[in-house]
């Protein structure tokens, strides 16, 4: 059964800030069709002021994730028939995040927070030392590997309540990398990461509803990464006591 | 009723938490308050065991016991989230509190009745 003469109704956020108001365009329905494909046909045939972010196509870049009918997917690996309610669509772009123009949403308090949370490698060896060997098997590599497969789409940040509530949080995506690095024997601040992750906006915001984890387009489990940072966090500072 | 967007099962426990925490708080000052009673005036204390034999009274004490049961179990199993090992089974855990919670206010309210 060809589908092809049916049309989609899809209403698309526009504007910034400001001046937010939503266009509705009528797009033929196809039997393979993603939601970025819906979204570049509006570009391409009805809008082409219409703004939006994407890459790879593939789900490899993390660039195209929006908000589909209030739920935060990567576009580019989001079949239209599986989200689609009575053949409406709504899109707009990723919540919890401030608005550049249209469905691309400004990244950079996300990856500020990948900063603050010390998410980032701190080198032990310089380039004229041996390889620090790497057991695939070891506890904590095996833990690090469950969240190294995050490709920064921010879908977890979108779709985290705590964040849409606290704009400090430092959100899953950043706490779960510093688990990575936590949990990476290479890595050289311990405590500087404990530290990062255990302030304001740590990881003891995290109210455990899980949301990070239900979304995730690659299935992992930030909240694992943060209550794992909140169990490290707690044994730091009660050895910190015994220590004084 | 359509459920709101980015709603699941975990989600419905964090609400479920904090909706039956907010209900405590506001029983548990009246609560206090009436044990007061037997202290300073007894006869009221009486008469208003005698009204909480009401069917409909027991009724509202089964909520209660349900949202007194499904907070402390839900606790637990965020207390065990965080200071245990990981466990996959968060889904079964928050269902097994709600279930524990039922089995024990309908216990309670069948042989109240």
């Amino acid at each position: 059964m060809s589908t092809d003469h049916d049309m989609l109704d899809v209403t698309v956020q526009r504007g910034s800030a400001d001046h937010v108001h939503h266009d509705r365009f009528q797009v033929p329905a196809r039997d393979n069709q993603t939601v970025l494909d819906v979204v570049t046909w509006i570009q391409q045939m009805a809008d082409p002021s219409l703004s939006y972010r994407y890459a790879c196509r593939v789900g490899m870049c993390g660039s195209c994730a929006m908000m589909v009918n209030g739920v935060p997917r990567w576009t580019c690996r989001t079949h239209v028939k599986k989200v689609t309610v009575n053949g409406k669509l709504s899109l707009a772009p990723l919540r919890n995040l401030p608005v550049i123009k249209d469905l691309a949403a400004d990244m950079d308090p996300f990856f500020d927070k990948w900063v603050a949370a010390e998410a980032r490698h701190h080198p032990t060896r310089g380039r004229l030392e041996e390889f620090d060997p790497i057991k695939p098997d070891a506890r904590d590599r095996v833990e690090a590997n469950l969240g190294i497969e995050c490709i920064n789409c921010g879908i977890c940040y979108a779709a985290c309540d705590t964040v849409a509530g606290n704009p400090d949080y430092l959100g899953p995506a950043a706490l779960q990398r510093a688990w990575t690095l936590l949990n990476d024997s290479r890595d050289g601040d311990r405590p500087g990461i404990l530290s990062a992750v255990s302030g304001k906006g740590g990881c003891h915001n995290c109210h455990s509803m899980g949301s990070c984890a239900q979304y995730c387009p690659n299935g992992l489990n930030p909240m694992r990464a943060i209550a794992g940072l909140k169990r490290e966090t707690v044994k730091a500072a009660l050895r910190g006591k015994r220590d004084a | 009723m359509k459920p709101p967007p980015r709603s699941h099962p975990l989600w419905f426990a964090f609400v479920l938490h904090r909706l039956s925490g907010l209900a405590l708080a506001l029983f548990l000052p009246a609560h206090f308050w009436l044990l007061s009673q037997a202290i300073t005036a007894p006869a009221r204390l009486d008469g208003f065991l005698a009204f909480a034999e009401n069917p409909l009274v027991k009724i509202a004490e089964f909520g209660l016991v349900f949202l007194l049961a499904v907070h402390m179990f839900g606790g637990l199993r965020l207390m065990a989230l965080e200071f245990l090992p990981w466990s996959d089974r968060q889904k079964t855990l928050a269902a097994a509190a709600v279930g524990v919670a039922l089995f024990l206010s309908g216990t309670f309210f069948l042989r109240a009745i």
